[in-house]
């Protein structure tokens, strides 16, 4: 069952998949995939290449119907209501899918006819949209003539131009220099703060972290966690890790730390040559000083216990952090286990 | 029908950014102007008397070929392009059905013929003006071209889903429609009856009557039929991407 971490079809939500399946011929892309994304959600959708992002994303914006299963946008399902439902989605496909031979104003236009915006709104409607991805300025020029950044850019424009609740993007930061990158990541972060509901497929792990409160984790066609960062890592490490690094570290030291409340684990960082744990009057090493791991039950903060009794076993206390996963470490640990690729 | 409407002015207005329409504009003038020019010439040399079948059926069956010719290359790009760009995958996603995409393009493509077409006339314009003749069997021709073309368009059409290649897509369209052409020329090797079959389903054996200026509900009916029949090839082939991918 690949609904991990939220339940799938309880109907209030903006974009509901529930059990998608999908397979071309004798080979299966996609199995039991089931999510919600709630209203004003800005959710990132993670997986290595061929992990089927993109195949899930296909069947939730209506391009095929899944193999079993189904998936609805705004309530509406995307293969039975299919023109419903993609009046509330814009999307940005994995490929820019521009018309190089248009003008970026006319290419706007062609969309918004084709989203069948009321011919009164449709000026509003284009300049709000290339007001909000930043593209006033190239409105005369040819789609073919422009850089990547702005072709991304304008992409982007037509995905929510006549302003859907659903903005799906696949892969919108891919091939973009830095400053493009930070410029789309703005753009992201202004459409969930205007309550709509995005979804952000990418194999960037930061992008993630920094753009959405959610992740799915996808792999070998498979979900293997929908959760946010935080919560993953707590499941995935059942215990709270603080490093600490003091000038000199004995038995008796470690001793001192394991006898502290709650403390279930002590032990030097692995790696660390043991003539450096007794350098004692090497400046570098001890400037360097030893790394200590604590590990602690959840739900307990001995910072100030564990300070006060290195201070008082005259250690010499150089740094005391809490130690988090990062995303990427809890994307390997999750794609590792499932024996993605 | 907006949805219909916006892609066929698109994809119409997309034919005039490039360079290969007015290519081939040129050359359906040049070669439909030619053939109309010998075939007057050739009417004159011979003193022949009746238009229908001295020159109008010389005209159209030469016209014809200019049209097979030329409409692969017209309809090669419909699909192809956009899945080549990818902008078909866009389109897929906008609130539009499969069968208003086809139609859009169909109409773009017919838009285009069309033009061709009125160009094709401009020889019988100058020709009438200086010996005014009866405007019916060349209507029937034109009815029939009009008809031929627009079979070709839907076989084009189909042709174009199948894949992401312009040249693939002309050429599975030529190979049809030369086969549907030749398909009733070697009569050694079948019996009179499977003759019989495959003149009814001859795609040129049923020009040849509005060429000679008559129009006769069995031809219309069977490029009726080809054209429905190709249309709905392309949309099934269209909608086959939920058991092939998008690829």
């Amino acid at each position: 069952m690949s609904s991990i971490g939220t339940e799938a079809g309880s109907g209030s939500a903006e974009i509901c998949a529930e059990h998608l399946h999908k397979s071309f011929g004798g080979t299966v892309a996609v199995s039991d995939v089931s999510f919600e994304v709630a209203r004003g959600e800005v959710i990132g959708f993670l997986g290595p290449n061929g992990a089927g992002k993109s195949t899930v994303l296909r069947m939730v914006t209506g391009v095929f119907p899944p193999t079993s299963g189904r998936a609805t946008i705004a309530g509406r399902d995307v293969v039975r209501e299919a023109i419903e439902a993609r009046r509330s989605l814009g999307y940005l496909p994995e490929r820019t899918a521009l018309y190089a031979d248009m003008g970026v104003r006319d290419y706007l236009k062609f969309v918004a006819d084709m989203k069948q915006i009321p011919a009164r709104d449709v000026t509003r409607a284009m300049s709000w949209a290339m007001g909000v991805s930043g593209i006033e300025h190239v409105a005369h020029r040819l789609v073919g003539n422009l850089s990547k950044g702005y072709r991304q850019r304008v992409g982007i424009a037509q995905a929510v131009l006549g302003e859907p609740p659903v903005v799906i993007l696949d892969e919108p930061t891919s091939g973009l220099d830095p400053e493009q990158v930070s410029d789309i990541r703005t753009l992201i972060r202004g459409l969930g703060d205007d309550k709509r509901t995005v979804v952000l497929s990418t194999h960037i792990l930061p992008e993630v972290e920094m753009i959405c409160s959610r992740v799915i984790i996808l792999a070998g066609g498979r979900i293997r966690a929908v959760d946010e960062p935080r919560r993953l890592e707590r499941r995935l490490r059942p215990y709270k890790e603080y490093a600490v690094r003091v000038a000199t570290a004995d038995d008796a030291l470690l001793a001192r730390l394991r006898g502290i409340d709650h403390v279930a684990e002590v032990v030097l960082e692995p790696g660390r040559p043991a003539e450096r744990r007794e350098a004692g009057g090497d400046e570098e090493a001890a400037g360097a000083g030893t790394r200590v791991l604590l590990r602690l039950e959840h739900g307990f903060d001995m910072r100030r216990e564990i300070a006060a009794t290195i201070v008082d076993a005259g250690a010499g206390l150089l740094e005391l952090q809490p130690v988090v996963m990062t995303l990427e470490e809890i994307f390997l640990k999750l794609v590792g286990e499932s024996g993605g690729h | 029908m907006r949805a219909i409407r916006t892609i066929a002015r698109r994809e119409f207005g997309s034919y005039f950014g490039s360079p290969t329409a007015y290519v081939l504009l040129a050359v359906y003038l040049g070669l439909t102007g030619y053939f109309f020019y010998s075939d007057v010439a050739f009417f004159v040399t011979f003193g022949a008397q009746y238009l229908p079948t001295a020159l109008w059926r010389y005209v159209f069956i030469d016209y014809r070929l200019v049209t097979l010719l030329v409409m692969p290359l017209v309809t090669m790009r419909l699909f192809a392009e956009e899945r080549k760009l990818g902008t078909i995958e866009l389109l897929w996603t906008l609130p539009v059905r499969d069968h208003q995409i086809i139609l859009g393009k169909f109409l773009a493509a017919w838009g285009f013929f069309g033009v061709l077409v009125v160009l094709a006339l401009i020889p019988f314009s100058v020709f009438y003006w200086f010996h005014p003749f009866d405007l019916g069997p060349p209507a029937a021709g034109l009815c029939g071209l009009l008809l031929l073309g627009t079979a070709f368009i839907a076989c084009g059409l189909a042709a174009s889903t199948l894949s992401e290649n312009q040249v693939v897509s002309a050429m599975v369209t030529y190979g049809i429609l030369v086969f549907f052409w030749f398909m009733t020329w070697n009569e050694a090797v079948g019996n009179e009856a499977l003759i019989r079959v495959l003149t009814l389903l001859s795609l040129f054996d049923h020009y040849y009557s509005f060429a000679t200026g008559t129009i006769q509900t069995v031809d219309v009916v069977y490029f009726l039929f080809f054209i429905f029949f190709f249309l709905y090839a392309g949309l099934r082939s269209l909608q086959s991407r939920s058991w092939r991918g998008v690829a």
